[in-house]
């Protein structure tokens, strides 16, 4: 009885995993193929789609353009983010409560929503130029910021707040302070923070297509384009994009479980 | 020392600038141009052809009928994933509840892709199924925002309660009814906002599995390719009351602050 209700559960968890990685692998083994379609006729195995996927300029640029912009809008809300969240932290509460009510919008409104609004505001209100990239890295940079801020402030409400008055005793300038002390204390919620404002932009279809130049694509709105049209070539060869993503995603994942891990295993020999 | 003081708290000055100038302004910016016109006189009329026209009320109609059905097939799939892998004692707990969050890393649009191949090998022609396909991709985008929130909450549960319930003579179905299920309530509000919101918008997901009906995502995305700011602004404007609704509903139901995004 036992046993059957634990076969049950694995079998459960099993279906789950099934549907949904089923779809991903089944692409991944495709793209190794000269098939035109999942399901169709392979007469054999080759590297075309991956060749394609970095011979191409278009794809090569439009890859180059979506991790420049997230690392660059990430850097931003990392820096802006971190520097709220410690502002904010030793505000008094009414200030303090109306950044995290505002920090709360984007968190809580719909992509949608918040990218029209800044396409209003910017393009259509004030005019701003799609091509100056410049609306779309402040919606990007609206988008990400929120999560930076929330990932620092749980670390500053567990940080010893005696750390900095002691430094300053010991002589150190506020800034001084701030960066060798403070700052160092809450690098794992800053760290956190940033690599959330990377997966949130690289993820996003909707602020992009709002803001973007019309010259300009990220993945996101580059596939959704291309859905659209019927070009094989381009198409395969996003599959092979796919399982270039699927194997980063992979190894980062495991990369963060092992040094996690030792990190533990360090501090339990301590 | 008030001046030290003051340094620190200036720190927010730059991000509580932005927040006025690129979150709170353009909201603003919405509400007037909802009830403006193209030459910028005051008028309720996008206001009454909305919630007069049968086609924006269909699509809202059309969009609460996925969100709520997407909604409860990944509670009903989420909810035993979490259960189970916050109650069983296997070693490696870590790395299986990675396996089911892992691929919201992946970029959405080509996991759809993905997605969409094999429902056409499936069904042959997908557009023949377009709610059920729409519910399935949404269900395949959104289930590990669910599964997070809910393993969260099951695991910080505190095993001697249902313990206890058990030794008070409650037999298995009644632990879970009156002990487990109460206790996770945190957990499911903020996994059901997690699902809800976005799948009454994402209208990526109709467009890639060749679902022509529009949801509420889809009218302010035409509004847009049509130049028509106002009319796209007073869409915005009915899903801004829409979110702040549930927002404040499920704010009564949580007292946790609930962001589920914020497990990532």
């Amino acid at each position: 009885m036992k046993n059957a209700k634990k076969i049950c559960m694995a079998l459960f968890l099993a279906i789950v995993l099934a549907f949904i990685y089923v779809p991903i692998l089944l692409l991944a083994f495709y793209s190794f193929t000269d098939a035109s379609m999942v399901g169709g006729s392979i007469s054999g195995f080759s590297f075309d789609n991956y060749v394609n996927l970095f011979k191409n300029e278009e794809l090569r640029s439009m890859i180059f353009g979506t991790v420049l912009l997230a690392v660059g809008s990430a850097v931003i809300s990392t820096v802006l983010g971190t520097l709220g969240a410690i502002g904010a932290f030793y505000s008094r509460k009414t200030p303090r409560n109306l950044i995290n009510y505002a920090n709360q919008i984007p968190v809580v409104n719909a992509d949608v929503v918040t990218g029209f609004s800044v396409c209003v505001l910017l393009i259509v209100m004030l005019g701003v130029s799609k091509d100056t990239y410049v609306p779309l890295v402040i919606g990007h940079t609206v988008l990400c910021t929120p999560f930076v801020y929330l990932s620092v402030t749980p670390r500053l409400k567990q940080m010893d707040n005696n750390l900095y008055e002691a430094a300053l005793d010991l002589g150190a300038t506020p800034s001084q302070a701030l960066f060798k002390v403070v700052i160092p204390q809450l690098l794992s919620g800053i760290l956190s923070g940033f690599m959330l404002a990377i997966t949130l932009s690289l993820d996003d279809y909707f602020i992009t297509t709002y803001t973007k130049p019309s010259t300009f694509d990220t993945i996101s709105t580059y596939v959704v384009n291309a859905t659209k049209g019927s070009q094989t070539e381009i198409k395969t060869a996003l599959w092979a994009l796919s399982t270039v993503i699927f194997i980063i995603v992979v190894v980062i994942v495991v990369l963060m479980n092992v040094l996690s891990k030792r990190r533990q295993k360090e501090e339990r020999n301590i | 020392m008030t001046k030290l003081r003051l340094n620190r708290k200036q720190l927010c000055i730059p991000y509580a600038v932005f927040l006025i100038l690129f979150v709170i302004l353009p909201l603003l910016v919405i509400i007037y141009y909802a009830f403006t016109d193209g030459t910028g006189a005051f008028t309720l009329s996008n206001l009454a052809g909305f919630f007069t026209n049968t086609n924006t009320l269909g699509t809202l109609l059309y969009s609460f009928a996925i969100a709520i059905v997407t909604t409860i097939v990944c509670l009903v799939i989420a909810y035993p994933v979490a259960y189970i892998l916050a109650k069983s004692n296997i070693k490696k707990k870590y790395v299986l509840l990675m396996l089911f969050v892992m691929p919201m890393w992946i970029n959405f649009t080509l996991r759809i892709t993905a997605l969409k191949e094999i429902l056409t090998v499936i069904e042959g022609n997908i557009s023949m199924y377009p709610f059920i396909n729409t519910v399935i991709g949404m269900t395949y985008d959104f289930l590990p925002f669910m599964i997070l929130p809910l393993y969260t909450s099951l695991s910080k549960l505190d095993g001697s309660l249902s313990e206890a319930a058990a030794d008070l003579g409650a037999n298995g179905f009644t632990v879970f009814m009156r002990v487990t299920l109460p206790l996770s309530v945190p957990g499911i509000i903020s996994g059901v906002t997690m699902v809800l919101l976005p799948s009454m918008t994402n209208y990526v997901v109709l467009d890639m599995l060749y679902n022509s009906t529009y949801i509420m995502g889809s009218l302010i995305g035409s509004y847009f390719s049509a130049y028509d700011w106002n009319n796209g602004s007073m869409i915005s404007l009915i899903l801004l009351i829409i979110i702040f609704i549930v927002t404040l509903v499920t704010n009564r139901f949580s007292n946790e602050d609930s962001s589920g995004r914020t497990l990532l």
